[in-house]
């Protein structure tokens, strides 16, 4: 069988979802993700041509509210949960090099 | 008979009465936990003393009929957040997240003063189907300890059968209400997409994910639907549509009553004990005055991997806010990205990871048209499917699911053995309609669940024929507990 997905792209689609594996892992990710990619093909056998793409069941348009102001929660709530914060805001390691 | 087998109308005129008080219920589901949760595991965090403290207010208050939920015990699942109280979605990169504010349900259910016991087990961010992906702990299926107890809301589930709690909520995104039910012989709804607001229930796939009630009886349930449904401002998906009077639909009347019944659902995979007890029940609603006749849903086959691509590719897009800097349990790391990626592989379990991976994938350029834009398009197909049916039919009954409660350990080292167990609920979600898992009856001692499945916005006569069904069948499933100890 063409394998479906190789250690390279998994390599590249962990970077974009921000995962961290080890090279165990990897290969683990690779079998996996090529044996459901390989089952979800089976979606292939049905012609789709001109069928619409279903998004959402409902038929929702737009759903508009007047802009008011309403209670929010304040600064102090909102950073309660944050794992490292000072002087009122979150904070983070660096995020420019030197 | 313990009080939580009794319904909430004998329990509420009991109130009324004083021939009990909030605090004896609070009392029993409390002593129920301690007697059992060791064991089975259905509970994450308990909200005991504030329960208390709320069930002494209203016994001072005295009996409300205003308040629905008056008095009525009530076990969360741990994805809905509640203000003050932890909510994990049973992830290790939230176990010490305390939410800022209730969901829409929760703010429902204090305002009817029912009463929050606790936050119940699930799979992690409710990607499994048996509870094994909880990052705490397993849950055991009260039926047999041996055996899941279904998932994700299998603390729900659980929860409810062992009597720890009378009434609970879980979410279903792909069966996840419905088949912890069948598997547990409890009553689960899905409610249509758009009944349940989804405000703070924290979100996994957005197009398919419903809250909805989880309860011993049928009654029960359309009683805290009733409580929960409604538009709301903060969920711009939950529709303005009326919530009719579930409860009087319970009239055990189906004269007239047409069913579909679906070849694809009673076909190869299903157990043999499944499908006769599935016959059984079409059997008894025929003698109750329903028709039934066998349909086709031709597009059923591919309900999974069409699932599992959409739902894969949402949750990699809902999943990203989990990056280790507004809350969650952060590992540090010297520059930003490593951060992210120590903490998102630190916190997450190894599902929601394959999860994630194939939804980036899915949705990466390049893919995107092959496998996310195909499976929305074979998604329109699969609901046209159901509308097809339902044009003619009342509701489409078939199993909740292909067997009974498996083993633990079973599926779990092969995703896409444990993926097909939803073969039978995921394409319920897919088209948005409402569904009930009801007991009907037993194969080889475990329960098996009847799903009973409705056009868009009729809950009603879902309720209606569980209804009919559960009286006339009166099953009465109750695990037995003595060789369960806490």
């Amino acid at each position: 069988m063409v394998a479906r997905i190789t250690k390279e792209q998994v390599e590249h689609v962990a970077d974009l979802a921000r995962l961290a594996f080890t090279d165990e892992e990897i290969a683990v990710f690779t079998k996996d993700l090529g044996d459901i990619i390989a089952f979800a093909e089976q979606l292939n056998e049905l012609d789709t041509d001109g069928i619409e793409e279903t998004t959402h069941v409902l038929n929702i348009a737009n759903v508009m509210r007047p802009d008011e102001v309403r209670e929010s929660i304040s600064r102090e709530e909102a950073l309660l949960n944050a794992p490292d914060k000072r002087d009122g805001q979150v904070r983070v390691p660096n995020i420019l090099e030197g | 008979m313990p009080l939580f087998e009794e319904g909430y109308q004998a329990i509420q005129e009991r109130l009324h009465k004083k021939e009990i008080s909030v605090s004896d219920l609070v009392d029993e589901a409390y002593e129920k936990i301690a007697a059992y949760d060791c064991q089975i595991g259905a509970f994450l965090t308990l909200n005991e003393e504030d329960a208390r403290a709320v069930a002494k207010t209203l016994d001072e208050e005295g009996y409300s009929e205003e308040a629905a939920l008056f008095g009525l015990p009530i076990g969360i699942k741990d994805n809905i957040v509640t203000k003050g109280l932890k909510t994990t979605c049973a992830s290790r990169l939230l176990e010490n997240f305390i939410p800022l504010y209730d969901a829409t349900v929760i703010s429902k259910i204090k305002e009817q003063k029912g009463i929050i016991i606790g936050k119940l087990n699930m799979d992690e961010f409710a990607m499994g189907s048996s509870n094994e992906n909880s990052g705490f702990h397993v849950t055991r299926n009260p039926w047999d300890l041996e055996r899941v107890p279904g998932g994700s809301s299998g603390g729900s589930a659980a929860a409810v059968a062992a009597g720890m709690v009378p009434f609970a909520l879980g979410s279903d995104t792909g069966g996840s209400i419905r088949q912890p039910a069948a598997f547990c012989g409890v009553v689960g709804m899905k409610p249509t997409y758009g009944r349940v607001s989804r405000f703070g229930l924290v979100a996994f796939a957005s197009s398919l994910d419903q809250i909805g009630p989880i309860t011993r009886t049928v009654a029960d349930n359309a009683y805290l639907l009733q409580a929960i449904a409604g538009v709301d401002p903060y969920d711009s998906t939950s529709a303005d549509v009326d919530v009719p009077d579930y409860t009087s639909a319970l009239t055990g009347d189906v004269k007239g009553l047409k069913i579909a019944v679906p070849k694809e659902y009673l076909g190869e995979g299903v157990d043999e004990g499944v499908r006769r007890a599935v016959q059984n029940a079409l059997a008894q609603l025929e003698a109750l005055g329903a028709a039934w006749e066998e349909v086709s849903l031709p597009h059923s086959k591919y309900a999974v991997a069409t699932y599992y691509l959409l739902a894969s590719s949402e949750a990699s897009a809902n999943l990203a806010r989990f990056d280790g800097v507004r809350y969650g349990v952060r590992q540090e790391a010297d520059n930003l990205m490593d951060m992210y990626k120590k903490t998102r592989s630190a916190g997450f379990g190894a599902e929601v990871k394959r999860r994630i991976m194939l939804g980036t994938f899915a949705l990466s350029s390049g893919y995107y048209d092959a496998y996310y834009k195909k499976a929305q398009k074979v998604r329109t197909l699969i609901k046209r499917d159901f509308e097809n049916v339902l044009e003619k039919y009342d509701v489409i009954i078939g199993p909740t699911t292909p067997t009974p409660a498996f083993k633990i350990g079973e599926k779990i080292d092969d995703p896409l053995t444990m993926y097909a167990n939803d073969i039978l609920t995921i394409p319920v979600n897919l088209a948005g309609v409402p569904a009930i898992s009801v007991p009907c009856g037993l194969s080889d001692g475990l329960p098996v669940g009847l799903q009973i499945i409705g056009k868009p916005f009729d809950e009603a006569t879902v309720y209606r024929v569980a209804f009919a069904y559960e009286q006339a069948a009166n099953w009465n499933l109750t695990p037995d507990l003595k060789g369960v100890s806490g």
